[in-house]
């Protein structure tokens, strides 16, 4: 069954009394998250297609406070920020119904928009996008113009669900997703210094990193309060560097279920789920594998101490106390 | 050139401590003279270098030669600083801004009526004391003033001693019963319902949100135009220039088309203060 | 008219650096920005870039004063104003007119003497639009985008770039230009593909029903609910406009003093309007709705009518959640019957 005909479905059988998913933009590739309270406004407007990037997990925190039951349509990679927000007890679990939808990778709008320029409309036929342009149709290879994280997916395994559309897949093992990691660990230290600055030199300090974050959920963060002198209207450019993204790095840690959504909206194109898979890949060395958002039970490596916990400076050589 | 935005040094010669969380401060210029001429209901910017700048209304009367006065409450990072110095500090100055009350126009000859609840009365103060000083401009004045208790009505001996002799009716009110009070109690938008003023009168009114927006339901009950009723709202600022963009309410800069509006324009604005 | 060949824009950059320092929107890590000129810098393919023009006249951040608060006294340090010429190359027509509807604002006495020394040493040259893109939406502010104005207007054929002074301004920096003689009729083909382009843009806004007179009504129209139900709140819009320029005011201390600045500040933020009184705007929808009437409607009641927007289309790129004046507008009964 497909995604808008499962939404028409749960509307009119009564199940739920709202859908969160995908609206129709201006165009293909400019979908709004909405909140669906009729079939009919489902047949209007709600739209499912590998255009449908933006992880909906987040929205399901308040959704979740409703009075009545929500459905949600989760990708495999939002279903596991989905656990992580019902393991932290932001997601009222009871609240949500959730649709699983196997993904074979979402596109980076930017991406296509730039192999299809005066992009109007897409469709897919067998791994190949067709975009109508302003200047004439153009063919796209679809594998070509997935986001990041599609490209290197970790897991296609839905790892929640009252229901399931199709077959649920697996985790990969495979997945290349630390590489860029290890290049940049292989910097020195300047060379990867410098490396920082120049990208995180050109934050705008929109926060749309931090307001779309699944893991970033604090009531009021520490960057907006302004009593602490912490508020992120900084004087000088170097702020950035020093401060918001590697705090805010450090506050996701254990947390973070590597989603992606901080680099997929970031205007400017800073790969900032870079420092979030470094912390991702240091905890796996240090403390074990562990996924966030995988199960509901597992601690945290942050919040899993244990006496024979390593050291992470003698693990990377330095010297024990 | 100067910028608007860069203020000039001050100096706070002295303090006076009004209630437990309001205090009155005198300032000067470096040249130990009023650092500008103003209108009755305009403010001004005062800041301390490192910990902020923030708007206040001009509590003193421009009739008044020596100083500018602020009456100011103690509620946020500003104003905690200001209540925790001594007289003869420096601050930055600048100002002044807002349009002010119609003092020479609309309300000359006019019936006044104050209406002011907590520190509400601040930017109503330098109109009454600018009326004091002109008093033969203006028709009968009332002051309706309430407050939590009565050690929180500012200026209690100035206003029920000095205020009276110019002719001035005053009618005080507390929220609750309190030992040693013997005057009205009960909150403001009652009291001026009990006072039933005749609706010929000028109603300049100030204090906080839900004070106003009872007693505007109460002065509409009794009668009065929307053209006799006067208001001054408060929102954040930061320039004061109508640039920064965080006082603007429909086509309107609070402070710059403001903060005094008449209650037939503020009803063509969106509800946003 | 004069004309250089394309091939030798670098050399073009170099004399245009002579005369004065040179910004030109170029590539920086697969970004396109306003960029300082230097040896190797070169004109970006990309349309438009992610920040608008407005940064080099409004920057993000800026010190207004520096404070001495020493033994109890406070000295002002006035902030240094531009002081030097500048050329901006590569400003397409939307950024041009966004100068203008900054202008009224900074402009407007008391005058901000930050902004305006920064205009008064600027020469602009804008660049024409032949390829514009599906999120450009111009038009519906007959802004001409195939024949821009400032200070001298170059447009890029296949072959050249030709160049018309529009000002004395650019007369003058012209004629410290190795260009050659062009003419008028080398760019009319150009000019005339580039228009029937722009007539067939997807984005057709009606924009008539959005005035004064109807501002209560639009206030409180019920859309603004279901538009503004998926906004993060962040800044994103606000900071690529070029139009946007709400800023907030901060102290920052240093080892000897204290430095104030001004930042760029969004009405989309909780703080923007938070008082220790309350707050006027609650929730994301007050704030969402402050926005986009500000730049449909109290900014055009106080401005003849000009819209605070001029379609140059990067929030319709760079949204997080493709929410977008085009969306508002539309639903708030601005589409054209075609």
């Amino acid at each position: 069954m497909q995604v808008k005909e499962k939404a028409i479905e749960l509307l009119s059988s009564g199940k739920v009394s709202r859908v969160l998913g995908w609206k129709q933009g201006e165009f293909c590739y400019d979908l709004t998250p909405a909140v669906f309270e009729s079939a009919e406004e489902v047949e209007r407007s709600f739209v499912f297609s590998p255009l449908a990037g933006a992880n909906l997990a987040k929205y399901l925190i308040a959704e979740s406070r409703k009075e009545g039951v929500v459905a949600a349509f989760l990708k495999p990679c939002d279903s596991y920020s989905v656990l992580q927000l019902c393991k932290e007890h932001r997601i009222r679990r009871e609240n949500v119904y959730l649709v699983g939808v196997p993904c074979e990778g979402t596109v980076d709008p930017d991406l296509l928009r730039e192999n299809a320029k005066g992009l109007t409309a897409v469709r897919e036929a067998g791994g190949t996008l067709v975009c109508d342009t302003l200047y004439g149709e153009k063919r796209v290879d679809l594998s070509a113009v997935l986001l990041e994280r599609c490209k290197v997916c970790k897991s296609k395994k839905i790892v929640v669900f009252d229901e399931l559309l199709g077959e649920n897949g697996e985790e990969n093992p495979q997945s290349t997703r630390f590489a860029a990691v290890e290049e940049i660990e292989n910097l020195t230290p300047e060379e990867r210094y410098a490396f920082w600055q120049k990208e995180l030199s050109r934050c705008i300090r929109c926060n749309a990193c931090r307001n779309v974050c699944p893991a970033c959920s604090c009531e009021t963060c520490v960057f907006d309060n302004a009593k602490l002198g912490t508020d992120n209207k900084a004087p000088a450019s170097r702020f950035e560097e020093q401060y918001f993204h590697i705090i805010r790095a450090f506050h996701v840690a254990g947390r973070c279920t590597d989603c992606g959504e901080c680099s997929r909206v970031c205007p400017q194109k800073i790969p900032l789920h870079l420092l979030n898979r470094k912390f991702i890949r240091d905890m796996n060395t240090l403390y074990g594998q562990y996924q966030a958002g995988a199960d509901e039970e597992s601690l945290p490596p942050m919040l899993d101490f244990r006496m024979d916990d390593c050291e992470p400076s003698a693990a990377r050589g330095g010297k024990q106390a | 050139m100067r910028d608007p935005l860069i203020p000039v040094v001050g100096v706070v010669t002295k303090i006076q401590t009004d209630t437990p969380d309001v205090k009155t401060f005198s300032v000067v210029g470096t040249d130990g003279k009023k650092p500008f001429a103003h209108i009755p209901g305009q403010c001004a910017m005062l800041s301390m270098p490192g910990v902020g700048e923030a708007l206040f209304s001009i509590t003193s009367s421009p009739t008044q030669e020596d100083c500018l006065e602020f009456s100011i409450k103690k509620c946020g990072c500003v104003t905690d600083w200001l209540h925790s110095i001594t007289e003869g500090t420096q601050l930055t100055i600048r100002g002044p801004y807002g349009n002010g009350f119609p003092v020479d126009t609309d309300f000359r000859g006019k019936d006044l009526v104050f209406i002011a609840g907590g520190i509400g009365l601040a930017p109503l103060r330098s109109v009454i004391n600018y009326v004091r000083a002109n008093r033969a401009n203006y028709g009968a004045v009332d002051v309706v003033y309430g407050a939590r208790s009565r050690d929180d009505l500012v200026d209690y001996d100035e206003i029920t001693n000095d205020w009276a002799k110019d002719g001035i009716t005053v009618h005080l009110t507390i929220d609750r019963e309190q030992d040693g009070w013997e005057g009205h109690v009960g909150f403001v938008p009652n009291f001026v319902k009990e006072l039933a003023f005749d609706t010929s009168k000028t109603v300049i009114m100030c204090g906080p949100p839900i004070m106003i927006k009872f007693t505007l339901a109460g002065l509409m009950e009794l009668g009065f135009a929307k053209t006799n009723i006067y208001t001054t709202l408060e929102l954040r600022m930061k320039c004061a220039l109508g640039k920064c963009g965080r006082c603007n309410i429909g086509s309107k800069y609070v402070c710059k088309d403001g903060p005094v509006f008449r209650l037939d324009a503020l009803d063509e604005l969106p509800d946003e203060y | 008219m004069k004309k250089i060949e394309k091939a030798r824009l670098p050399e073009l950059f170099a004399a245009l650096n002579e005369t004065a320092a040179l910004y030109l929107p170029a590539d920086r890590d697969g970004v396109a920005a306003f960029t300082r000129w230097q040896e190797g810098v070169t004109l970006t393919e990309k349309l438009n870039t992610v920040r608008s023009a407005k940064d080099l006249f409004f920057p993000q951040v800026e010190t207004l004063a520096n404070f001495k608060t020493q033994g109890g006294t406070i000295e002002i340090e006035d902030a240094a104003r531009q002081d030097e010429d500048f050329i901006v190359f590569g400003v397409r027509a939307c950024d041009l007119r966004s100068f203008e509807i900054l202008d009224r604002v900074f402009l407007a006495e008391p005058q901000d003497t930050f902004y305006k020394a920064r205009r008064e040493h600027a020469a602009i040259i804008t660049l024409a639009c032949n390829a514009p893109e599906e999120t450009c939406f111009c038009t519906a502010f007959s802004i001409d985008a195939a024949d821009p104005q400032g200070d001298v207007t170059a447009f890029l054929t296949d072959t050249a770039l030709c160049l018309r002074a529009n000002t004395e301004k650019g007369e003058n920096l012209l004629a410290k230009l190795p260009l050659s003689d062009g003419a008028e009729s080398e760019i009319a083909a150009w000019q005339k593909q580039a228009r029937e382009t722009l007539e067939k843009l997807p984005i057709q806004l009606d924009l008539s029903g959005f005035t004064g007179e109807r501002m209560m009504e639009l206030f409180n129209h019920p859309a603004w609910q279901p538009l503004s139900e998926a906004c993060l709140g962040c800044g994103t819009c606000t900071f690529v406009c070029p139009t946007c320029q709400c800023y907030d005011v901060k102290d920052f201390k240093t080892k000897d003093g204290v430095q104030r600045f001004r930042c760029w500040d969004s009405c989309m933020y909780s703080d923007f309007t938070m008082m220790s009184a309350g707050q006027p705007r609650p929730t994301q929808k007050e704030r969402f709705r402050q926005r986009f009437m500000h730049k449909l409607v109290y900014y055009p009641m106080n401005n003849e009518g000009i819209f605070s927007c001029v379609g140059c289309g990067r929030c319709l790129q760079k949204c997080p959640i493709h929410m977008n004046i085009v969306k508002v507008a539309k639903t708030l009964g601005g589409e054209r019957d075609a």
